[in-house]
């Protein structure tokens, strides 16, 4: 039944299960054994016991720090360095005096051999991105090392709607992997409203989206500093994390919403509201009274009350509709059948927002199973297919891959915007982006140390459903290194 | 066609231009510029996130303003004034190179401007402005890229196609026109042959993926051309910083300024949104000004003396609140500013219909209410500058914006 079938008809289920739901097939992936029993090995991978979590029992992982520990460590790396600033900045004022004493007959000259020194000095790497590094080296393991990938690419999916950028500021890039790990991974088999929940009171989105600085007008400290809102937090999770844009919301409930979020907040640095680097509610900013939200009375209840708030948003069907529409697009295709967006939202709203749930339904849909393989593979999904197709990564890493991601156009954890980065064919199949790729396969090819037949090594990441054209093309290739890179340039490897 | 044929200064260019009859008309006060040489061109500079144009082109002279945007409000006086306009307004202090400009009647700008979009969703505020259509939706293509493929086949501009610059198209100028990609790189190049024959099978197998890869070839080869020190264009980050616009605009200005280059570009740069510290006159948005002043400076220096037939316009999905928010930055709001620089912009001007910042005179109470529509002031670049008639730019460009006129007389 699931023999391989010509591009033309439905899609290798191999393909669609390696490819389509999972980060690509390695060198001993058996494409045919997939291919005859394609949707339990999906779901194999599901039940596998904490495949979303990265375990830091793991040698490699043993250093990973936890959100509290990492803010800490970014908190006092800023100490460090604004002491360091005002010395110098005090030695600095010191050096005229300094100079005049003995009468430096080419004060000149003198600066001018000073200021290269000065440059010369070894920079010292901040703790925030030596942080980052790892926690980079721990998501590329995990995606390296997963069987299809499924779970990965669920994590990237709920990690890039849920996102944060550490582009906002060294907290964010100390915490962006620690969220991941936290408030994204433990979820994504799980509740919908859980996930929510565990992402607005994390440090790492409370900092992105300016909440902690966010003061009830009519609060304790909004009185006495002169202080109020800052509805950023508040609009986002109703534009972008929950209901979706235009499902009928108004400025009256995003200004009553950031009201209710007023006192969610982070420890600060000297501890006065808890330790720092922790979520803690600051009752002395939160804007007291009771508050309505889409037409809903909520009692003044301090964190409670927008904890309720988030619960019922969660709840909505404007949400089911809105996470069914970017799950379909993302798995499906970049305009979904209406069918499939249709029976995710029904089973978001039956199960109560049971994720484990939906990645079931979209293995069993037909849908998947038929789309034709369309999508541009992200930046992100496209160098981790490259680098399983080659097993052997030699070089620099995890420099070489964040360099890579963000010469693709997508940053590790540095979206442009709350909207995250974009999932549509028209974003990344550009001029810029298809020529970066083709720098980075020809780099990857030459940089694989022991590269085998090229032919063979298409037999067993692509399959029988190769078109003759590709095929040909590698056969024809006039280096091993040169077949490889039309290899990973192939569209059956560029497309999913 | 019979009218065109008379026209004087006929290029052999005109007679080429087929099926284009219907639109002839459109066309007339291009070709009848061909006779002083003129070759115009059009950079688009979406900011991303929305700028709040009180911080940038501030009314220093409005009684209103210091109160509403308090420490962060612009001020002739203080350790670093703003540098004045004219009378009333004046511009944040880390733009001199527009300073300059201005004062030289080479920019100008368009105050309490919005696009036709009242709500505050980032996301469809910017597929509106990009988009060009009424409101939001599942736009795919962009009001540049549909003005160049309004133009006669045949024309220059058409043929040369956009100019996107960056790691991915912005949406202002994606569509069915030929665009070409580029975005500042530093990885080895594969040779030629391997290029060569992933196009062969792409375009037996993949035609979008081989059309997008061509044009990204010949962009790299434009601009690394060998007059070019290769250390300059090392990537210095992404468009969110000062360093990453300057670089973008060098790139775009060295591709622009080759005589089969493109003559129309789309630039985007992040990193607008300022919730929180967003500064005055000092602090994160005047860094990111400062970028996208350096950004006018590399387009004067690199077009040369095809700068002289030059507009560019920088645009946003809307402003900020008038008044500052609780973080001492400033939420989503409506009206804003749009910047207009070049050599062919007729400069020195403020183009306002102030409305005022008194409470009754902010939209909703919050926002600078806006009285002149981006739709107008980016029909009267594409009128002038290519000679786009209303009707097409009213039905095809912007559609379903008839009554929404092209802003005259932008052009010099």
């Amino acid at each position: 039944m699931a023999a391989p079938v010509s591009n033309s008809l439905a899609p290798d289920p191999a393909l669609v299960a390696l490819n389509r739901f999972g980060l690509g097939a390695k060198p001993d992936s058996d494409l045919g054994k997939i291919a005859k029993d394609a949707r339990n090995y999906l779901k194999a991978e599901l039940k596998q016991q904490d495949i979303a979590l990265v375990s830091v029992d793991e040698r490699t992982n043993a250093g990973l720090l936890d959100s509290t520990a990492a803010i800490e460590a970014s908190m006092a790396a800023a100490m460090e360095r604004k002491t360091a600033r005002d010395e110098k900045a005090a030695a600095a004022a010191m050096q005229p005096a300094a100079m005049d004493k003995p009468a430096d007959p080419a004060p000149s000259k003198a600066d001018a051999n000073a200021s290269p020194n000065a440059k010369a000095k070894p920079a010292v790497q901040p703790v925030e991105a030596d942080i980052y590094r790892a926690e980079a080296q721990a998501r590329f393991d995990k995606a390296l090392g997963a069987d299809a990938g499924f779970v990965e690419r669920l994590v990237g999916f709920w990690s890039n709607h849920f996102c944060v950028s550490v582009a906002k500021g060294q907290i964010v890039r100390a915490s962006a992997g620690a969220f991941e790990r936290e408030a994204i991974r433990p979820f994504v088999l799980g509740r919908f409203a859980d996930m929510l929940l565990a992402v607005e009171h994390h440090p790492a989105m409370l900092f992105y989206l300016d909440n902690q600085q966010s003061i009830g007008p009519d609060s304790r400290a909004g009185k006495r500093r002169g202080r109020g809102l800052n509805e950023n937090l508040a609009r986002e999770i109703m534009e972008l994390h929950t209901l979706g844009v235009g499902s009928g919301y108004s400025q009256t409930d995003v200004t009553s919403f950031a009201g209710m979020l007023t006192g969610w907040t982070m420890a600060g640095r000297e501890g006065r509201l808890g330790e720092p680097g922790t979520f803690v509610f600051n009752a002395n900013a939160h804007q007291p009274g009771q508050a309505v939200l889409l037409g809903k009375t909520y009692p003044d209840g301090g964190m409670g009350q927008a904890e309720a708030a988030l619960n019922d948003i969660a709840g909505q069907p404007a949400t089911a509709q809105h996470i069914a529409t970017k799950l379909a697009r993302h798995f499906i295709a970049d305009d979904p059948p209406p069918a499939a967006v249709a029976r995710l939202a029904r089973v978001f709203a039956k199960t109560d927002g049971d994720l484990r749930a939906l990645a079931v339904t979209l293995i069993d849909m037909p849908e998947t199973w038929s789309t034709p393989l369309a999508k541009l593979r992200s930046p992100f999904d496209y160098v981790m297919a490259l680098r399983r197709a080659i097993a052997a990564s030699a070089g620099n890493e995890p420099q070489r891959t964040l360099h890579w991601l963000m010469a693709l156009g997508q940053p590790l954890w540095e979206p442009p915007g709350p909207n995250g980065f974009p999932d549509s064919t028209d974003a990344w199949a550009s001029a810029e982006g298809m020529k970066t790729r083709l720098d980075i396969a020809w780099q990857a090819a030459r940089q694989a140390n022991d590269i085998g037949n090229p032919n063979q090594m298409l037999a067993s990441l692509i399959g029988p459903s190769v078109s003759d054209e590709t095929r040909a093309a590698i056969s024809r290739a006039e280096s091993k290194q040169q077949g490889l890179a039309l290899l990973l340039m192939a569209p059956e490897f560029q497309r999913r | 066609m019979r009218l065109l044929c008379e026209t004087p200064n006929l290029s052999r260019r005109t007679v080429l231009m087929t099926g284009g009859a219907l639109f002839a008309w459109a066309y007339l006060p291009r070709f009848a510029r061909a006779a002083d040489n003129r070759d115009p061109r059009l950079i688009v500079i979406v900011l991303r996130g929305a700028l709040d144009g009180l911080s940038t082109v501030g009314p220093v002279g409005d009684p209103d303003y210091a109160g509403l945007h308090g420490d962060i409000a612009l001020s002739l006086s203080g350790a670093t004034p703003a540098l004045p306009l004219d009378g009333f307004f004046a511009v944040n202090p880390a733009m001199p190179v527009f300073a300059r400009l201005f004062k030289a009647g080479q920019a100008a700008v368009v105050h309490a401007a919005a696009t036709g979009y009242r709500d505050r969703s980032h996301f469809d505020g910017q597929d509106v402005l990009e988009s060009g259509l009424p409101g939001p939706g599942n736009a795919t293509t962009g009001w540049l890229n549909r003005a160049i493929a309004s133009l006669p086949a045949g024309d220059r501009i058409a043929r040369a196609g956009g100019l996107a610059v960056g790691p991915s198209t912005p949406l202002v100028i994606r569509g069915a026109a030929p665009v070409l990609g580029w975005a500042p790189q530093a990885l080895p190049t594969p040779g030629d042959a391997l290029a060569e024959r992933v196009l062969d099978l792409y375009n037996h197998r993949d035609p979008v993926l081989a059309a997008a890869l061509q044009k990204g070839l010949d962009a790299d080869r434009m601009a690394m051309g060998d007059q070019l020190d290769g250390k300059t264009m090392k990537p210095k980050g992404g468009l969110d910083n000062a360093a990453g616009m300057r670089q973008s605009a060098q790139g775009a200005a060295r591709l622009m300024a080759a005589d089969d280059g493109p003559r129309i570009a789309a630039l985007a740069f992040d990193g607008w949104d300022t919730h929180v510290n967003e500064g005055g006159a000092t602090g994160r948005l005047a860094n990111l000004l400062g970028g996208l002043d350096g950004a006018f400076d590399e387009f004067e220096k690199g077009l040369g003396e095809r700068w002289k037939d030059t507009a560019i316009v920088a645009i946003t999905e809307f402003g900020r609140t008038a008044r500052i928010n609780g973080t001492v930055g400033t939420d989503h709001g409506t009206g804003t500013v749009v910047l207009l620089a070049g050599g062919a912009i007729k400069g020195g001007r403020i183009i306002a219909d102030w409305p005022g910042l008194k409470p009754t005179q902010l939209y909703q109470q919050r926002d600078l209410a806006p009285t002149s529509d981006v739709r107008g002031v980016l029909k009267g670049l594409l009128a002038d500058q290519f000679g786009l008639s209303a009707a097409v730019l009213g039905d095809k460009v912007f559609p379903e914006s008839a009554a929404v006129k092209p802003m005259r007389d932008l052009v010099a």
